[in-house]
């Protein structure tokens, strides 16, 4: 295993990891797309995971977040062993997962997108009608987005009118409502403008501030090297390095991410 | 320095003439159904008098009760459609839907009151056979939607065909007959009945005792059939925009998979919508028993796409996520407006399909005008 400064770091500290993955296995076919990866997240920690296309990052991510089941390993949430079955199973676990395509209805509203499946409910003559509690949604909403600083110019619109990174937010703040114990982010600055790009990289600070650990899978290294505290990298499957972000560079982490490379291998052959 | 300030006022002004012009395209595009309404109804207020040499008036009470009177089995498979469309999907059932649950209602009323029950019990059961049985069927086609995700358009397509035999089959091709007479004064007894003239008045609930003129200037307000479709508007208002059975509606039509994701239990629900959608269609068909004392096999068939045609002129969108019940009200009485008036007009009767039609493809135009215009502004 290796062992990096900020993980003994975070050990004097005496904190458990939220997340440990051991040893873990994934293949399709005759394909091993995860090979026995060790990784571990701590709280108020941001971690990214990079590599190249067919690294493995989404495969990994995918068996954290119960979409995928892993052939070998062990995956602990919490100092619990568990084994998603489904991925609303991880996500009432505590573990959020934030896709590309953000999983928001573009022809709801702010409020509506974040109690969307657990809006609130005012009960009516004795229990008999349930309606909507849309006043207590509203202002949970913006209590939730202020305290993530967002600020909408309305909170009644669609928000299929909203821009990438509003939108990008709304899926955030929900993840922060909902108390989110860890938060994974699959390449959530693609696709937007310079200016959003900075705002969801901020939004990711204000997540380590609230001791919300999170997972960042991104192809953009800048934004990798501006937000994390470690850096994992996988080629092929295996974890060729983990780093702590202040004690590397963009070019030595690119010489991992080709495979020139390979911490692992050392290991192996020492 | 200074001519930098004035360009930035200037982008500043056309910006926010921007903005409120795109707020008045917005407008218009909500509101073009109430304006057509209007107008129509303007149109034949003017017209009616002047074709029939001032013998007939389109604005008179008699004319708005039958009008209303006209809308509530279109209205009411158009309730159900409504939820459906909403939510991503389609009934095309609900017409055959009607016919069956017409043909359930007259038998079952018919024999209940035949082994000696009171009329009203055999009302009541009959409605509630209606209901079941509709329920029933709405159930195996969002059963067979929802979990074994066939879709939508194949699955009502085809219970379509197996509802009208089944109504056929119960009918044996003929119009059930033979039901009591009392109840006629089910499906056309008012809650108001107004005379006009000497010796005239008004008379509450009951149909006042009346015969010659003062019979002929009688006019039935707010009809039984009426009030029960207007109850059943207001009872799919409120689902649609205050419960959590809305909310998720529009979720599942907005995406289907941030719905699954969020925990929606999505494959209930969309079963539920097509029980829903049924049961209207089941109402409307009971409404029709007791209006036309009968049971018909081919009463609803005609009305489903008089339905869909109402719910789209109403601004529901057929890709999802988008529309609402006033709309779908306002759709369906653009259309009775419509064929009333060309009925007063002394049009031949096809006209109407005619223009039915056109004001259906125009409904969708004018909402991709819409986008478009918006679009252009924003990308300006």
């Amino acid at each position: 295993m290796i062992t990096t400064t900020s993980q003994a770091e975070a050990r004097q500290q005496k904190r458990e990891p939220v997340l440990s993955i051991r040893q873990l296995v994934k293949r399709f076919g005759g394909l091993t797309a995860v090979n026995k990866v060790d990784m571990d997240v701590y709280p108020g920690e941001v971690v990214g995971l990079v590599g190249d296309n067919a690294a493995g990052k989404s495969t990994l991510i995918k068996c954290v977040s119960g979409v995928y089941h892993p052939e070998d390993g062990e995956i602990y949430f919490q100092g619990r062993r568990v084994n998603f079955a489904r991925p609303i199973d991880a996500r009432n676990a505590g573990i959020e997962t934030i896709y590309q395509d953000l999983a928001l209805a573009g022809n709801l509203n702010v409020s509506a997108n974040i109690f969307m499946g657990r809006e609130a409910k005012k009960r009516h003559l004795g229990g008999l009608i349930h309606t909507l509690d849309e006043r207590y949604m509203l202002d949970e909403s913006k209590q939730v987005l202020d305290t993530l600083e967002i600020r909408f110019p309305s909170y009644t619109e669609q928000i299929e009118k909203l821009s990438g990174g509003q939108r990008q937010a709304v899926a955030i703040a929900r993840a922060v409502y909902w108390q989110a114990r860890l938060m994974i982010m699959d390449e959530p600055t693609n696709n937007l403008g310079v200016v959003e790009q900075r705002k969801v990289l901020e939004l990711i600070h204000k997540l380590k501030e609230q001791d919300v650990p999170v997972i960042l899978i991104s192809h953009t290294l800048p934004d990798v090297f501006a937000v994390t505290d470690r850096i994992v990298v996988l080629h092929r499957g295996r974890k060729v390095t983990e780093k702590s972000t202040s004690e590397t560079d963009s070019q030595e982490i690119v010489q991992y991410m080709v495979g020139a490379l390979d911490d692992s291998a050392e290991i192996r052959t020492a | 320095m200074a001519l930098g300030k004035q360009q930035a006022i200037e982008v500043g002004t056309t910006t926010s003439q921007r903005e409120r012009r795109k707020q008045l395209v917005l407008l218009l595009s909500r509101v073009w159904a109430w304006v057509f309404l209007g107008i129509l109804i303007v149109f034949f207020i003017v017209s009616v008098p002047i074709v029939s040499e001032g013998s007939v008036t389109f604005l008179t009470v008699r004319n708005s009760q039958n009008i209303l009177v006209a809308i509530t089995p279109v209205l009411l498979l158009g309730l159900g459609q409504t939820f459906v469309i909403i939510a991503g999907g389609i009934d095309l059932s609900v017409g055959w839907m009607m016919s069956l649950a017409s043909v359930i209602s007259a038998l079952v009323i018919r024999e209940t009151f035949n082994v000696g029950q009171p009329l009203l019990a055999a009302v009541i059961i009959g409605f509630v056979a209606t209901v079941v049985g509709t329920g029933f069927v709405g159930f195996l086609n969002g059963t067979i939607i929802a979990r074994l995700k066939v879709p939508a358009f194949i699955v009502t397509l085809g219970s379509s065909f197996i509802v009208r035999g089944v109504a056929f089959l119960l009918t044996d091709n003929t119009t059930v007959i033979g039901l009591p007479p009392g109840l006629r004064d089910y499906g056309n007894n008012a809650l108001i009945y107004l005379i006009r003239g000497e010796g005239g008045g008004v008379y509450f609930l009951n149909s006042p005792d009346v015969t010659g003129d003062l019979l002929r200037n009688m006019d039935r307000v707010l009809p039984y059939p009426v009030v029960l479709t207007v109850i059943v508007v207001a009872i799919a208002m409120f689902l649609l925009k205050k419960t959590q059975f809305g909310r998720h509606t529009y979720a599942i039509g907005g995406n289907l998979e941030a719905a699954l994701r969020a925990g929606i239990p999505v494959d209930r629900h969309i079963i539920s919508l097509y029980m829903l959608s049924a049961v209207t269609a089941g109402i409307a068909g009971f409404l029709s028993t007791l209006r036309f004392t009968a049971g018909s096999a081919v009463i609803g068939d005609p009305l489903l796409l008089s339905s869909i045609a109402a719910v789209i002129i109403g601004g529901v969108s057929l890709f999802g996520g988008a529309g609402s019940v006033m709309g779908t009200v306002i759709g369906a009485l653009l259309i009775a407006v419509l064929t009333t008036g060309l009925v007063m007009l002394n049009v031949l009767p096809f006209w109407q399909f005619i223009v039915v039609g056109v004001v259906v493809i125009l409904a969708v135009l004018i909402d991709q005008a819409r986008d478009l215009i918006i679009g252009r502004f924003e990308s300006e």
